[in-house]
């Protein structure tokens, strides 16, 4: 990463810019209210930040994974920690499966209005019974003559309350067929009356509502389904590779802005008769974790870069599940010592150190838990037998 | 109508500013660098006038080292139409500058040239007055909103104790003020067209004008740091010290 394009830099540049101008104190007050950071996301919008890997013919910059990457990491960094991360990547889910798997040229329009940033999509795969394994989900639509009928619950669907789209993952019966053909994909309208869902209460993160979702006789027309019927899965798989380096990439952001306010206090703070930052105790945790995160961005950008070439895709998926491991373990140890360093006070919310703690949980467990990376890396990396 | 605007790669206004060990410069490595504000705003401005069809044409001009192109894209970026980067070694005193934008505006001919009022590097405010009087234009300096109408410009200035309003005939000189307007972000689609939007590089030579520096930089040095206080024991002993030691009262 040591050589960016001008392009990439100005791209870079904008997004700090833009995540400075929603710094730190601006995701506390609405972590504190539960508020949705509206002029954030509009601010996303509005620069075109949702059609990063759109092509440039539908409006967007079309770039790819190594730019959005950039992107992702520099808004994190730049002053929102993990508050922008989540908001910015469950807008882009379905956006860039759409990328992939949009056809017509209804869809394409579609395409292009998320790209403008005139809507939002959000995006339902996540089950309760379901968890990491995507094939076993419940939610089913059946084909008939003219639509297709849709129910079941998801779970832990975020946004729903202000998208104006939804990219909805199903099992599928084909006509007069009671065996499910595979997965396909939906273009939803929002708000639905076939659809309801209520917020589950959570750990951080709390200016996005986290959705129970229930479908119930949803009824959509067959332009709605995007791609082939029951071979949804192909054109998820790329996004839900992504959306590994995305998680990777905010996790490093987030624990640089950490890490970059723990130092500062380390430099000020005396207690003693030198600055806390002097004292290796301090010293030797955060120089390590800054060791750690450099690591982990090498491996984020190698990741993206081979997703980018295409060229093995084995390769790119072993490195993407790696980096996400690594960067993860990284963002949490740097997180863990950053608190560390303000002593008492890190457990104040007014110094952000006890939210970003929060919030770099989730990527411990999300969009795939730590130990079912080790599983796709044991297996698909090393050749281990599968144990599950 | 063509707008001609002059941008300035400057120290990025983030940037805490250190001199070199040696005394002899500011130190610029690895520092960021960006479009001097004032500079931005006046990029902001044209843009405005052409989204609002009073101007057709935006063209943007950086006098300076190569790099300066990064600052020439950035405007593009952010609306311009195309770059002209005139490409010199070292810094260039106002004067140069001043001469050297004056070639491309006999070249280029537009009917409003806009710059920022000031550098935050140099701090000078001298570039823009003297364009002004090298092309024998009006000027409006230190302008917090204009208005095209037919072929003059009215300024409003901001002046000490209030705001002055001036009419212009075209082609004429605008040097904005912090509160002209509130620069945009460049979205990233228009970071992608800059790309292939026009960047022509030009030199002294071929615009038939000679530079030639008349100050001599001696020397850079960083403020004296703060000595630390001392405690006082009463009020009348502070009243002394204030009258006789400091002596900022009699």
């Amino acid at each position: 990463m040591t050589a960016l394009t001008e392009t990439q830099l100005m791209v870079v540049a904008t997004a700090e810019a833009l995540a400075q101008r929603f710094g730190p104190e601006y995701w506390r007050e609405h972590d504190e209210n539960e508020a949705y950071p509206e002029a954030f996301i509009n601010a996303l919008c509005e620069s075109g930040f949702f059609g990063v890997t759109v092509p440039e013919a539908l409006g967007g910059s079309g770039q790819g994974l190594s730019d959005l990457v950039l992107v992702m990491e520099a808004l994190c960094r730049g002053g929102g920690g993990g508050g922008p991360a989540l908001g910015y990547l469950f807008g882009l889910l379905g956006t860039m499966t759409l990328v992939h798997a949009a056809e017509s040229e209804h869809q394409q329009d579609e395409l292009k209005a998320l790209a403008a940033g005139e809507r939002l999509c959000a995006f339902a795969l996540s089950e309760p019974d379901a968890g990491t394994n995507s094939f076993n989900i419940s939610t089913t639509a059946i084909e008939r003559e003219d639509d297709f009928i849709i129910n079941g619950a998801k779970w832990f669907i975020t946004n729903l309350q202000h998208s104006q789209r939804l990219l909805l993952v199903t099992q599928t019966q084909r006509a007069g067929s009671t065996e499910s053909c595979g997965l396909s994909l939906f273009l939803v309208n929002l708000p639905n009356e076939a659809l309801t869902f209520t917020p589950t209460p959570k750990h951080g993160f709390n200016y996005y509502k986290s959705n129970q979702l229930f479908i119930d006789d949803l009824v959509v027309p067959k332009s709605a389904l995007i791609g082939e019927l029951g071979k949804g899965f192909a054109s998820l798989a790329p996004t839900l590779n992504a959306e590994r380096l995305l998680v990777a990439a905010g996790a490093v952001g987030t624990a640089r802005l950490a890490l970059r306010a723990a130092v500062t206090y380390a430099k000020d703070r005396v207690v003693f008769r030198a600055p806390i930052g002097s004292h290796q105790a301090i010293q030797h945790p955060l120089a390590g974790a800054h060791a750690k995160l450099e690591a982990a961005w090498l491996m984020i950008a190698e990741a993206a870069a081979l997703d980018d070439a295409g060229t093995n895709p084995e390769r790119a998926a072993g490195m993407a599940n790696m980096a996400k491991y690594v960067a993860v373990e990284a963002a949490i140890e740097t997180c863990y010592q950053s608190l560390q360093t303000y002593g008492g006070a890190g457990y104040a919310r007014e110094y952000h150190q006890e939210r970003w703690w929060r919030e770099v949980q989730l990527f411990r467990l999300a969009p795939l838990t730590q130990q079912m990376t080790l599983n796709f890396i044991g297996q698909h990396v090393l050749g281990l037998p599968k144990s599950y | 109508m063509k707008a001609l605007v002059a941008v300035k790669r400057v120290v990025d206004y983030n940037v805490k500013v250190r001199a070199k060990a040696d005394g002899s410069d500011v130190e610029l490595n690895n520092v960021k660098m960006a479009i001097n504000p004032f500079c931005e705003i006046a990029v902001e401005e044209a843009v405005r006038l052409k989204e609002a069809g009073t101007v057709s044409e935006v063209v943007v001009v950086s006098v300076g080292e190569k790099s300066s192109q990064e600052q020439i894209r950035t405007a593009l970026a952010l609306g311009a139409d195309r770059g002209i980067h005139v490409e010199v070694e070292g810094r260039p005193e106002p004067l140069e500058i001043a001469k050297l934008l004056k070639g491309v505006v006999d070249k280029e001919q537009p009917q409003l040239v806009i710059l920022g009022k000031q550098s935050i590097d140099g701090d000078n405010n001298q570039t823009g007055q003297m364009l002004g009087a090298l092309a024998n234009m009006g000027q409006g300096t230190f302008a917090s909103e204009i208005k095209v109408d037919g072929d003059s410009l009215q300024v409003i200035r901001e002046v000490d104790g209030g705001l002055q309003t001036l009419k212009l005939t075209l082609p004429a000189i605008v040097t904005t003020d912090l509160r002209l307007n509130e620069p945009r972000y460049a979205s990233l689609p228009n970071i992608m067209k800059a790309k292939k939007k026009p960047l022509e590089v030009t030199n002294p030579a071929e615009l038939g004008v000679e530079v030639k520096s008349h100050v001599t930089q001696l020397g850079v040095a960083p403020p004296p740091e703060r000595a630390a206080g001392i405690k006082v024991e009463d009020v009348a002993q502070l009243v002394d010290k204030l009258k006789n030691e400091a002596k900022v009262i009699s």
